[in-house]
């Protein structure tokens, strides 16, 4: 198991070295000079000049890769052009909310769903199935950025019980936390569902009823058991979808985060912020493909076997 | 006495009619093999008689399920799943995909003894070990603690026969518990599920579509075909003197020493869907002496043939 | 008619998805036969709520909603419709070659694709149009490359499972070609629960559309799209929350309606209903 972690680990390498290029290749491709906030209008090309050398722009590609990607593995994250502070500092401030709002989005919708999917799985076909999944089904069709509104005219306007934006206090959460976590809970439901009834068919299941086991305790015991094996990997791949699909909702909320310093910074072609943005979104990527190899390998002796 | 006892039972899925008046009983320590070809019922006679039909969405449509001499269909839910792991054990037929892969052998034989018997985890653990190791499985105690995917096919169908015998039951319905083993394996577990028989005086219940086995384990035989029975009986003289075509036919299936080479026979066709049953007996588009009669009148009576012994031909 | 598939859509409720479908399409056709302009302004009408002469309202340049909604719908459904079938076609293109070929070639492809397809698709989109720059080319090509990864993973997966099956054999033992084989047998084949999962994922391409619309990087005003209303009446809610409720309504009604309908499809192709998890 140690070794397997280790190896892993290291295949994780090469994924980033590979991400890291496409990062910085991308930025490349965007139209527009960063420059072009920072000159006056009608400034000198010299002036323009002795900017971009300031900034290591007037190198050529491969060597600006070289440098940003050694500073980078060092923790040097570089200076924000238009912001003019260290991109650390910046990343440092965005992701604790970011965090704050993908983890408690991501426990709402892995405990709703999981419960919705139970009941639905377990009443199949039945009135509580329908709506269960016609209730899910509807929560996940309406834009993110919309349902956030919404629930912001309601809640906020209407009723006055949350904030309407910001990031003071815990009862700002609830709403941006809601807005993203009914669009995961419809995901989780529904796998969490087909899962179930997947694993209720299975041999050894009927072995268990001729063993006279009570179905509650056969279904919630052993089916949910196998059912969360393939919803507990898909949500440790959808880490970066929380973090990154947070993007409208933390807009929708005037939140800060790594979505609106992402955005904000891919408007004014701020280079270094739009790469350590999405390199660290890339990097929970990564981190939850591996959480999830791992937990199913908890979960799973057959995995645990392969692996040795 | 019979233990497990079929009358006239009728079952059917959805509006789908499978089984047509069964009859068949067990007593202790008699062994019924119950034979047909894949399709024709068996399995659905086995989940009737263990009260399971609901869980594939089938129905008892006539008839009664009978459990030493209690009507099943009078129980409550709870008073039959009492009975099931309990009195009734049961060995499945693929003992690949009979065991949790995600919970270790030990647990999954211990629940059993635990649930009906009202044992202690550690009582537990010792009584199946005790079993194992009456299974002839060496090393039980590290057994029982490794995963099912350690395990060969035939070991597990031993932790299989072991989870049945858990609950100390009295009859043990054996649902083809060979056909998925190596021809190695078959006979020792066949070996296994006969010593049972005989030291614990046990009724067994064998679904199986191998004639070969019934011949040399069986008591009594019944020969299921498309959802109703062929003929029912001894062994001995069914062997001797198959009253039912169906039957003759099974038994011409069995290579046997000295045959002459092509004198193995098959049985023309296959068995036909529960949608597209034929009429009157349902044996006669591959029958070899199917009469007029056999078209248009379902034969009653053991054997259901109406020119039994093929007596006519 | 006898196709199965016309028995799906026998029971209410995906019958009137399709029916609800239909509906969208056609207005998205016959768009210019609204009652009024889509951008002629009349600030005398401004921030009129829903009545008689208009039936979902005007919005801050007294424009009548019901119109630029139907217009909105030309816009995203043609958006959303044309940057799928893009997809689908690279998607297949890309995903039997890397089937058919193996090698590095096919892992080369299967990295790239788990690599994006662990990304959030509003993301891809997103630094895409920022490449491109906003506009509907942009929000086409965007959301083309950004559900690219989905076809090429189905298309593959299924070439995989049909290669080896009895059939091709049968085709490759009497003398067919590898282009004959792929084009006759095996993209046909490929070719249902591919259209199923791109039908799909229309539905998640209009959400996708009217986001970045939300963000002003969709179509340009004054040509309406249902993000581009709700980005616009985002900034009203306070003070005409219908500008942005009845774009919202319209987008998940469609997109439920296209679920719902593609549920049917599936049920009824028997396609498994595995191929819409992302598994």
């Amino acid at each position: 198991m140690m070794s397997y972690l280790i190896k892993r680990v290291l295949m994780l390498v090469p994924v980033f070295l590979a991400v890291s290029v496409v990062i910085f290749a991308i930025l490349h491709f965007i139209p527009g000079d960063p420059i072009d906030n920072l000159l006056k209008v009608g400034s000198s090309p010299q002036a323009r000049a002795e900017m971009e050398t300031r900034y290591g722009l007037d190198r050529p590609l491969p060597v600006q890769y070289a440098i940003w990607l050694g500073r980078v593995v060092t923790g040097d994250l570089g200076t924000a052009i238009v912001a003019r502070r260290p991109v650390a500092d910046l990343i440092a401030a965005a992701l604790p909310h970011s965090l704050a709002l993908g983890g408690l989005a991501l426990l709402f919708s892995s405990v709703l769903g999981v419960v919705l999917g139970v009941v639905a799985a377990l009443n199949r076909d039945g009135w509580a199935d329908r709506a269960i999944m016609g209730g899910v089904l509807l929560g996940s069709t309406m834009p993110s950025f919309w349902l956030g509104l919404i629930l912001m005219l309601v809640f906020s306007v209407g009723l006055g019980w949350f904030p309407v934006s910001g990031a003071r206090g815990w009862s700002s959460l609830v709403l941006p936390v809601l807005t993203i976590g009914l669009g995961g809970t419809a995901l989780v439901a529904r796998i969490t569902r087909v899962s179930m009834i997947e694993a209720a068919g299975r041999d050894f299941v009927l072995l268990l009823h001729a063993k006279g086991l009570s179905p509650l305790r056969i279904q919630l015991g052993t089916v949910l058991r196998h059912a969360l094996i393939p919803v507990v990997t898909i949500l440790a791949l959808r880490i970066g979808w929380i973090l990154g699909g947070a993007v409208t909702v933390e807009v929708v909320f005037a939140r800060p985060g790594l979505g609106t310093l992402l955005i904000k910074s891919l408007s004014q072609h701020d280079y270094p912020v739009v790469q350590a943005c999405l390199l660290m979104l890339a990097m929970a990527v990564m981190l939850g493909t591996l959480l999830g190899d791992i937990l199913q390998a908890v979960m799973d002796p057959r995995v645990r076997a392969s692996l040795s | 006495m019979s233990l497990l006892q079929l009358a006239d039972v009728s079952v059917s899925i959805g509006q789908v009619a499978l089984l047509d008046r069964i009859s068949l009983s067990v007593g202790k320590g008699e062994i019924l093999g119950l034979v047909g070809e894949s399709g024709s019922g068996k399995s659905l006679t086995a989940l009737a008689a263990m009260g399971l039909l609901p869980l594939i969405g089938g129905r008892i449509t006539g008839g009664a399920v009978a459990f030493d001499g209690q009507d099943m269909a009078a129980m409550t839910e709870v008073q039959r799943r009492s009975l099931r792991g309990r009195r009734i054990g049961f060995v499945s037929q693929n003992p690949m995909t009979a065991l949790d892969p995600v919970t270790r052998i030990g647990a999954q034989i211990d629940v059993v003894s635990r649930l009906h018997l009202g044992l202690t985890r550690a009582q537990a653990r010792a009584r199946t070990v005790d079993l194992l190791t009456q299974l002839r499985i060496p090393e039980a105690a590290t057994v029982a603690e490794a995963w099912p995917h350690q395990l060969s096919g035939g070991m597990k169908q031993r932790i299989v026969i072991a989870m049945a015998l858990a609950g100390d039951p009295d009859l043990i319905i054996a649902d083809e518990p060979t056909t998925a083993l190596d021809v190695t394996v078959q006979a020792q577990i066949i070996q296994i599920l006969g010593a049972l028989v005989r030291e614990r005086g046990l009724a067994l219940l064998l679904i199986t579509h191998d004639m070969g086995v019934v011949a040399q384990l069986c008591d009594r035989v019944a020969v299921l075909y498309a959802g109703r029975l062929a003929e029912e009986g001894p062994t001995a003289p069914i062997f001797a003197a198959p009253g039912h075509p169906y039957t003759r036919a099974l038994i011409g299936c069995i290579p046997t020493e000295g045959m002459a080479k092509g004198a193995l026979q098959g049985i023309p066709g296959t068995v036909p869907g529960a949608l597209a049953f034929p009429s009157g007996c349902r044996f006669h588009p591959r029958c070899p002496q199917a009469q007029a009669l056999c078209r248009a009148e379902a034969p009653q009576g053991n054997p259901a043939c109406h020119f039994p012994g093929g007596a006519d031909v | 008619m006898n196709f199965p598939v016309m028995k799906a859509f026998r029971h209410p409720i995906p019958a009137l998805s399709a029916l609800w479908l239909v509906l969208v399409i056609l207005a998205a056709i016959l768009a210019d036969l609204s009652p009024y302009d889509y951008d002629i302004q009349a600030l005398s009408e401004a921030y009129r709520s829903p009545s008689a002469a208009h039936w979902l309202g005007t919005d801050e340049f007294g424009r009548d909603l019901l119109t630029r909604l139907i217009h909105g719908a030309r816009t995203s459904l043609s958006v959303s419709v044309t940057a799928i079938a893009i997809s689908v076609a690279c998607g297949m293109a890309l995903g039997a070659a890397a089937a058919w070929f193996g090698g590095w070639f096919d892992r080369a492809v299967t990295v790239t694709v788990d690599l994006t397809w662990s990304f959030p698709e509003i993301l891809i989109a997103l630094i895409l149009v920022a490449i491109i720059g906003p506009g509907t080319t942009g929000t086409m090509v965007a959301i083309a490359v950004a559900y690219l990864a989905q076809f090429t993973r189905l298309t593959r997966a299924q070439i995989l499972t049909l290669k080896g099956e009895t059939f091709i054999e049968a085709a490759r033992s009497l003398g067919a070609g590898n282009t004959h084989i792929l084009t006759r047998h095996l993209l046909p084949n490929a070719l249902a629960p591919v259209l199923v999962s791109a039908m799909l994922a229309t539905g998640d391409a209009i959400i996708l559309e009217a986001t970045l619309g939300f963000f002003g990087l969709g179509a340009q005003p004054p040509v309406p799209s249902w993000g581009g209303m709700m980005s616009a009446g985002s900034a009203l809610i306070f003070k005409a929350p219908w500008i942005i409720i009845f774009p919202g309504l319209m987008v998940a009604v469609t997109v439920v309606a296209i679920n719902l309908a593609g549920d049917a499809l599936v049920a009824s192709l028997d396609i498994k209903a595995k191929l819409r998890g992302p598994i």
